[in-house]
């Protein structure tokens, strides 16, 4: 297989093969988790403005009171990178492109350089993120195979698309397809991974602002 | 009850419901609910972080109910959960949690750590992990009628002493009045004023009330050990009290616990709406204030702060009464750091009080106490919650601070006109 046709097949096959298991693993995932269920609240509720399952899945993107002095690696650490990750994947032209031709949507994209700049400040913070994880005990203690393996899986994307467009280590042709390769595995190891958080941090934050709401109290 | 790994297992089962299994499936180890954790903050020890307070649960919701779980258990991949593991997680589970839910109050992707941990506690319970001192205390409730073996005769005796010192008939078993009262054995033991000021507090306001000879215990050790079992039977001895007396609403007292068995999980366990309201106290004094029914004279002046117990604030949604009722009788009354929905455990809640090989570790987490009462240097502590009293009271003196601490209530009472007076004009 030459530069060639690995990109193609990494373009076709690959990526065919990746979108229907992100896709199915999506959909598995969420019905193996929310068809779970729970019990209906039998005790009397109490109504208290802003206690509610939709004002938490808002209010938590917003750090406690205290917390960021606490933890500012995590916080600014995680904002800049989760924040960096958004801009990049969804305001990058190419990757808008990508959608249109998938989904035929789109929508104005960011100039490229800016797009570089966060790039780097997005893999800056995730190496920072990184050496937090490694140096604090709790996140150290915390941590599992996983936890390393997600960080690699979501950093590969960043690396490999930034050194394509900047024509760096490896002829462009082998760099693309590299990076497709690696938003691949990120696309297939997402739904099985802690990752999948993407997903279920909504239906979280809105089972703890529900049941916490029909105590009156608005978390 | 005979427990085993087994029926502990499938009672976790039971329990790992849609919130837990997104909880386990969102959380992405950033440990910031370590940082909410007094246990953590006072020891620097990773172990008592909240979320990993639950692994062995976790581990049992994915080889339980995650496909690549179950195939890892098949292949061998997934170690099962065992007794003896369970065992050495009964200190991080009943020892260092109060169940105070400051870690729900900061987990960014919103995950109800502390639901979680009450889920864990019922297997744990099931499966003969829960410690000692807590068995004691719901046996004692269960067989006796309180945790702390009170029975009857000593509440009627509290009763008549009441009724001598401050001239009011204290009612019991009075059919169709508005409120019943419950009280904890820490209030009948330690804290008798608590019955005298309700006395007080009643008749200014003008309202029926009414102990009950069946059901005057409010404390629930059954739910704080995780067994529904035992807690239904003890909400339903207050069903039935409340249900026989025709009463309006039932009074929880000055108990965060109690007030969270019975006002949030009393309907669940019994498995059916109540007939009557609950309140914690605190809340019906709001209300009296609120309605004009409650009036005081005179001010305290010595410097006042006040503990929030974590059931009534955080996880009870009642803030804001217990200030506007402080400001209604003290002059310098003064805020802790934190305070609030925010605050800070006593270190005893959740049954931890009631471990007594967890005592080091309390003491230790009390030093989170410490630094709050540091920062405003308060003369005296009121709170409402006759468990956090006793475990402050324990706490203070322990770092030999010098604070005496005072139950909201009674404090209100304190500033009702005498009307003893009035009854013999």
């Amino acid at each position: 297989m030459n530069d060639m046709q690995f990109l193609t097949w990494v373009r076709g096959t690959g990526l065919d093969i990746a979108v229907s298991i992100f896709v199915l693993g999506v959909l598995w995932r969420l019905f193996e988790i929310y068809s779970l269920g729970r019990k209906a609240d039998l005790a009397a509720p109490r109504d208290t403005p802003g206690a509610s399952g939709w004002h938490t899945i808002f209010r938590r993107s917003i750090p406690p009171q205290g917390m960021v002095k606490k933890s500012p690696v995590s916080y600014i650490g995680g904002y800049t990178f989760h924040i960096g990750l958004a801009i990049v994947v969804f305001l990058f032209a190419p990757h808008i492109l990508l959608i249109k031709n998938l989904t035929g949507l789109s929508w104005p994209a960011l100039p490229s350089q800016f797009i570089d700049l966060v790039t780097v400040v997005t893999m800056a913070a995730m190496v920072v993120v990184l050496a937090d994880r490694i140096n604090k005990p709790v996140k150290r203690y915390l941590s599992t195979f996983g936890d390393w393996f997600t960080w690699t899986l979501t950093f590969l994307p960043l690396l490999t698309g930034w050194l394509a467009v900047q024509h760096l280590l490896l002829p462009y042709t082998v760099m693309l397809a590299l990076h497709i390769l690696s938003v691949e595995l990120l696309l297939i190891f997402l739904p099985f991974t802690k990752l999948f958080h993407a997903f279920t941090v909504f239906g979280s934050r809105w089972y703890l602002g529900k049941i916490n709401g029909h105590k009156g109290v608005a978390v | 009850m005979s427990a085993s790994l087994e029926k502990g297992v499938r009672v976790l089962k039971e329990v790992i419901d849609a919130p837990i299994a997104s909880y386990f499936n969102s959380c992405v180890h950033c440990g910031l609910c370590a940082e909410a954790c007094l246990f953590y903050t006072e020891t620097g020890d990773p172990k008592y972080t909240p979320i990993h307070k639950l692994e062995p649960m976790r581990r049992l919701y994915e080889q339980e109910y995650t496909l690549l779980g179950r195939l890892g258990k098949l292949v061998g991949l997934s170690k099962p959960v065992t007794d003896d593991e369970l065992e050495a997680w009964k200190e991080l589970v009943y020892n260092s949690c109060t169940l105070c839910g400051r870690c729900s109050a900061v987990c960014p992707v919103g995950n109800d750590i502390v639901y979680m941990v009450t889920k864990f506690r019922e297997g744990m319970s099931a499966s003969g992990h829960a410690p000692e001192g807590i068995i004691g205390a719901v046996n004692r409730t269960v067989t006796i009628g309180s945790p702390m073996g009170v029975k009857l005769p000593a509440v009627k005796a509290q009763m008549k002493h009441v009724e001598e010192d401050y001239g009011i008939p204290i009612p019991l078993d009075a059919e169709g009045a508005e409120y019943m009262v419950m009280l904890s054995s820490m209030e009948i033991i330690n804290f008798p004023e608590y019955l005298a000021a309700i006395a007080k507090i009643m008749k200014q306001a003008g309202k029926t009330w009414t102990l009950c000879s069946t059901a005057f215990e409010a404390t629930n050790a059954g739910y704080q050990i995780g067994n529904s079992d035992l807690a239904r039977v003890l909400v339903m001895r207050i069903v039935d009290g409340a249900e026989k007396l025709k009463v309006k609403t039932v009074i929880s007292p000055e108990c965060g616990h109690a007030y969270s068995a019975l006002r949030w999980n009393g309907a669940n366990v019994v498995g059916r709406p109540f007939t009557f309201k609950v309140q914690h106290i605190i809340e019906v004094l709001g209300e009296f204030q609120e309605q004009g029914l409650l009036k005081t004279e005179g001010f305290e002046t010595d410097r006042l702060t006040f503990h929030d117990p974590c059931q009534l604030a955080r996880r009870g949604g009642v803030i804001k009464q217990q200030r506007n009722l402080m400001n209604m009788v003290a002059k310098n009354f003064v805020e802790m750091p934190d305070a609030g929905y925010m605050n800070w455990c006593c270190g005893g809640g959740g049954g931890a009080s009631a471990i007594e090989e967890g005592e080091e570790l309390r003491l230790e987490a009390f030093k989170k106490k410490k630094s709050q009462l540091d920062a405003v240097k308060p003369d005296r502590l009121v709170t409402a919650c006759a468990n956090c009293r006793i475990v402050l009271e324990e706490g203070l003196e322990h770092y030999q601070m010098d604070i005496p601490v005072v139950g909201l209530t009674e404090m209100i009472a304190e500033h009702i006109p005498d009307q003893t007076a009035e009854n013999g004009a």
